[in-house]
């Protein structure tokens, strides 16, 4: 086991009475790619805050490489670079100016200045337009530009705030190669906040999934798909001929089977237990052709829904409770 | 003790890169080009009116200070000038400061270096004031140098002190605005709510100050009869010329026309009995300083004021944008 690089411990951030973070307990090892999962507003924006010491935690404390994220800031953001949410740059300064008053708001030497930025920028593939006022940059240069403007301080850690966000699909590639590439040729530890599932999925080593301040699931994504399991979640896709109501009937009789419906070609079957063996027999034995079968639930985009739901359905139970006396309070006005 | 000395290396350094970006920021900006042919405009056009107007009137012992102070015939002087559009350059200078940094979305950024977060705004004013005191100084040295061209008369010692000071209070005022436009940068979501706010205070300064203080002194010494009026003049005076001075506008105005005119002997009431026996002349150099003391030290510490605030609000508030 690797040793840890980033700790939280009952991380809380309030805002007014409402929890942003609520008691989040995180750990990070060095050298792994960690994404941090949830829908907008889950307060994943403020934890990255919170450990670059920009906001200041309620509750709870944070380090990274040991050195506490709210009592010695300057400490942890030499050795951690930040790339915030939708990057903005000086518009009248060339993208090469910008790099050069990063490097030198870190205290960097000339020379070393000018050598890396000379580097990455040929890395992030900006070297033509270096000299072009970032004002003119598009949105997918400016990534890049925050890439190499984080990589300039040559740091141990790199927290990413929604990286893929707007960006074309072959930007897209190349930007994930490169955060794949930092972790794996330059041994970075790279934590990525986001709420987009299948780019974030083909990159992390592990992913936590993070719904209204909570950590619900943390694990790599195998894990979390076998923990599904373990909690009795199987859907089953599948395809048969001949597709007729029969075989509807027919899958709904087969023992375990909780629920089924029809979407386009296919069946969808949620059950409790590993049906695939049974569902072949019984198709078989009754003269149909199997034509597709596949067990979902090792994707992310699976997981990630069905934790969803459990999340908003507690939600929306809570929200029920606190909605109806509001609705008799008008109504008695009304009355009035 | 190492830690200590790289600590304070950190500061120095944060401050001193963010200095040099505000400056070239400032110097490149069309902004600040249109702020400085604004200023050269209506100084050498005040310079000129000065001129027609001297040559026209009669010379007078401080030949060289009635450069900045006389009026041409429809042309203000190059002081009144500069008392109506100094606010404008301080709050041209800072009105964007930190709300600029914000919605380019740049604050994240540089917070996330490793500076501490009060260089950020302590490089804004400085770079600010620095640009400030070395416009004021070159544009009222140029003019002191084509006028001298056109005079021929070479100012005295003592002229030259008067300019000197006259520039510094000059300076510091044009400052407070830069600390008051900053402030309302940290505290306002947009540049153009911190632009109408900093404005704003600037037009009733200059404007509305003189009707409200108007107003204050009739409310507690009313002079609506003789008799009222003779027993609550000099009380109606004092109170409308405090309230007044709580104006920079009023303050700054009343300090440099002291301190370019040697013949204003006091900037409060003056009685009948205080000038029996007085014997008309000039003030010196030191005795009109000693009058203004009291403004300098205001303005400064107005100018302080308003940097302290930005400085409280901008530590106090979250740097998370919206």
């Amino acid at each position: 086991m690797k040793e840890t690089i980033i700790e939280t411990t009952g991380l809380t951030k309030l805002y007014g009475e409402k929890a942003a973070v609520d008691h989040l307990d995180l750990t990070i090892r060095k050298g792994e790619v960690f994404g941090l999962l949830g829908p907008n507003g889950a307060g994943k924006t403020t934890t990255t805050l919170m450990l670059l010491g920009l906001t200041e935690p309620a509750e709870g404390q944070a380090w990274i490489a040991g050195k506490d994220c709210t009592r010695d800031p300057i400490g942890v953001k030499r050795i951690v670079g930040y790339l915030p949410d939708n990057v903005g740059f000086y518009n009248d300064m060339t993208g090469r100016e910008n790099l050069y008053f990063t490097g030198r708001l870190n205290g960097l030497s000339e020379d070393v200045i000018r050598e890396r930025t000379e580097q990455l920028l040929e890395r992030v593939g900006l070297t033509d337009a270096a000299d072009k006022k970032a004002g003119t940059y598009s949105r997918g240069m400016k990534q890049r530009l925050g890439i190499a403007d984080v990589l300039i301080k040559d740091p141990e850690v790199i927290i990413m705030d929604e990286p893929t966000l707007g960006i074309d699909p072959q930007g897209m590639r190349d930007l994930l190669k490169l955060i794949r590439q930092l972790s794996e040729e330059d041994g970075r530890t790279i934590l990525i906040s986001s709420h987009q599932l299948y780019q974030i999925q083909q990159i992390c080593d592990r992913v936590g999934i993070f719904v209204d301040g909570k950590l619900i699931a943390c694990g790599t994504v195998e894990e979390l798909g076998r923990r599904m399991e373990r909690e009795g979640k199987y859907t089953l896709e599948l395809a048969a001929e001949p597709d007729n109501e029969a075989l509807a009937q027919l899958i709904g009789r087969i023992e375990g089977v909780d629920f089924v419906e029809r979407e386009g070609e296919l069946y969808i079957v949620r059950s409790r237990e590993d049906l695939r063996r049974k569902t072949t027999l019984a198709l078989a034995a009754n003269g149909y052709t199997l034509l597709q079968l596949r067990q979902k639930g090792g994707d992310l985009d699976e997981i990630y829904s069905r934790y969803f739901e459990k999340a908003e359905k507690e939600q929306s139970q809570e929200a029920a409770r606190t909605r109806f006396p509001k609705f008799g309070r008008t109504v008695h006005k009304e009355g009035r | 003790m190492e830690e200590l000395f790289t600590k304070r290396e950190d500061d120095i350094r944060g401050l001193k890169a963010l200095y040099h970006k505000e400056m070239m920021d400032h110097i490149r900006s069309k902004k600040f080009l249109m702020i400085l042919i604004l200023i050269c405009v209506t100084s050498y056009a005040s310079l000129y009116g000065a001129l027609t107007g001297i040559t026209s009137s009669d010379s007078t012992d401080y030949l060289f200070l009635s450069l900045y102070t006389t009026s041409g015939s429809s042309i203000p002087s190059f002081m009144s000038f500069i008392a109506l559009l100094g606010p404008f350059v301080g709050v041209i200078l800072g009105f964007d400061g930190i709300s600029g940094e914000k919605s380019e979305r740049t604050l994240y950024r540089i917070a996330a270096q490793p500076i501490y977060r009060d260089s950020i705004i302590n490089g804004k004013f400085l770079a600010g004031t620095t640009l400030i005191f070395t416009m004021v100084y070159a544009m009222g040295v140029s003019i002191g140098a084509l006028g001298l061209l056109c005079l021929g008369v070479p100012p005295s010692l003592e002229e030259i002190g008067r300019i000197f000071i006259y520039l510094f209070f000059t300076a510091v005022y044009i400052c407070f605005w830069l600390g008051l436009s900053l402030w309302f940068s940290v505290v306002c979501q947009n540049a153009a709510a911190s632009a109408m706010a900093a404005i704003g205070v600037w037009l009733f300064c200059a404007l509305f100050m003189g009707l409200v203080a108007g107003i204050a002194a009739d409310l507690v010494y009313p002079v609506n009869n003789e008799i009222q009026a003779l027993y609550n003049s000099y009380g109606n005076y004092t109170v409308e010329l405090a309230v007044n001075r709580l104006s920079p506008y009023y303050l700054y105005s009343e300090a440099v026309s002291t301190i370019m005119n040697p013949s204003v002997r006091s900037v409060n009431v003056i009685t009948m009995e205080s000038l029996s026996g007085a014997i008309s002349g000039y003030l010196s150099l030191g005795q009109s300083l000693l009058l203004v003391w009291p403004h300098l030290a205001g303005l400064i510490a107005l100018m302080l004021a308003t940097f302290a605030g930005s400085y409280v609000c901008f530590m106090r508030q979250e740097i998370r944008a919206k």
